[in-house]
């Protein structure tokens, strides 16, 4: 356990040592902490931002949906009165229609009636002329009563 | 292996020696195992092959164990940080650098707990005392036996594998933050505003010869203070460690003992190494800090 020339050898080398550690592995070491110290305060930043950006989204997608809410709603309303006024018409129409459909079903009904009154006031002429002939013929002749028998079925 | 030796105390000499380059004089006799004398012809620059060679090569001899083992260690040291440092990403850091950051992060936290000013040197300086004296201090926990039987087999007649156990060492590290002190002192406070420091306090100016006196105590008892410390406690461990080695060569029930009293010391050591090198640190960042600050 002497002193001898150990103790400026390892001066020396302590004093190489700190000086390499300074220049080579300190900052280095330090630098790469500090940037990943920023770069998580950066993203801890972006994520606050994202998360008050989602919020803002949110909001506004509520805010969309009520108003589709509403225009739907909107819509609906002008749907069923719509439908109503549509069954309206039609119900209208069809009265009309039906009323138009009575008419004309009388007026056909009218018509027959006519026809068939017509056609047995002739026959009814006919048919006494028929007799008529059956009773002249035997005192009158047919032809001189026709005109007679003709203002008859006028009358009838 | 503690059989190998004529005594007990040769045994623990023997461990306690550095292996020493040195000169020695022309007409030294050196006294060889056999009681044989050799007379140098000329000064010789050899390996002191006992402790009285080691003594006499004065001042201009170096331990060559001490010298390998620090070196070597802070080398090793440098290397892995420096090869963390170059690849260091501020991405997800992974394996090494993820055990550097720890350690920077840790010496970084101590520093800014202790030293109040800027000083790029500083933390750098925590940074290379801690894990350097960790590393010397950790050699302890090397059986005692293994390396110097391995080198004794080399035909290197000493080898003390734990640098902190030599005084150079410990003064070489003491000794060089003394001066950072001093430089700092003088730095931040001017040569006036340092002797002021010096001279002018805790006693009214007159006594300054007191003062003096009282503050060059306190200034000189810190670099030796702080190398004796360390160089006490890592000694003193090793000393126990080498004293529970003699223990194997007592028989089978004495190396048992001896082995759970090494294997229970080899634990606690682990805490004192460690704590070692970190007051040594804090230490030395304390000191710099007084340098920084002006106190009146």
């Amino acid at each position: 356990m002497n002193f001898n020339a150990t103790l400026i050898g390892q001066s020396i080398t302590f004093i190489f040592f700190v000086w390499f550690c300074m220049k080579f592995v300190w900052p280095p070491i330090m630098n790469a902490l500090e940037t990943r110290k920023k770069q998580i305060a950066d993203g801890l930043a972006a994520a606050d931002r994202g998360k008050h950006e989602l919020e803002l989204a949110a909001k506004k997608a509520g805010d969309n949906l009520r108003d589709a809410k509403a225009q739907a709603a909107d819509v609906i309303a002008q749907a069923e009165k719509r439908a109503a006024q549509i069954v309206d018409e039609a119900k209208a129409a069809a009265k009309q229609e039906g009323e138009r459909q009575l008419a004309a079903a009388q007026a056909s009904i009218d018509q027959e009636a006519n026809r068939a009154r017509e056609a047995l006031r002739e026959q009814v002429a006919a048919l006494a002329v028929a007799g008529a002939e059956k009773i002249l013929r035997r005192e009158v002749n047919a032809q001189t009563h026709a005109d007679l028998l003709a203002q008859l079925k006028a009358e009838l | 292996m503690a059989s190998e030796y004529a005594s007990s105390g040769e045994y623990i000499k023997h461990h306690l020696q550095n292996l020493t380059y040195g000169q020695l004089p022309a007409g030294y006799e050196r006294h060889d195992h056999n009681g044989q004398v050799e007379v140098l012809q000329q000064a010789t620059w050899t390996v002191a092959h006992n402790a009285a060679e080691a003594k006499d090569m004065g001042f201009w001899a170096i331990n060559l164990d001490s010298m390998i083992f620090s070196v070597g260690l802070g080398v090793l040291f440098l290397f892995f940080f420096s090869l963390a440092a170059r690849r260091a990403t501020a991405g997800i850091p992974a394996g090494l650098q993820n055990f550097v950051e720890w350690v920077v992060e840790f010496i970084d936290d101590a520093v800014r707990g202790s030293f109040t000013y800027k000083n790029p040197l500083v933390a750098p300086l925590a940074l290379t005392i801690f894990l350097w004296v960790f590393l010397m201090n950790f050699m302890d926990l090397i059986p005692v036996d293994w390396l110097p039987y391995a080198a004794s087999l080399a035909g290197v007649p000493y080898f003390k594998v734990v640098p902190s156990t030599d005084p150079n060492v410990t003064f070489g590290l003491s000794l060089s933050i003394f001066f950072l002190v001093l430089f700092y002192s003088v730095k931040m406070k001017g040569p006036g505003g340092f002797f002021a420091e010096l001279a002018f306090q805790p006693f009214p100016k007159w006594l300054f010869p007191v003062n003096l006196l009282l503050e060059g105590v306190g200034l000189i008892a810190k670099p030796i203070s702080l190398a004796l410390r360390l160089f006490g406690n890592m000694y003193a461990g090793e000393m126990i460690f080498i004293l529970i080695a003699l223990m194997f060569g007592g028989g089978w029930l004495m190396a048992v003992f001896g082995g759970a009293l090494q294997w229970a010391w080899a634990v606690f050591h682990i805490l004192i190494i460690t704590l070692q090198a970190f007051i040594f640190m804090t230490l030395t960042i304390v000191y710099l800090d007084m340098a920084h600050s002006e106190h009146h």
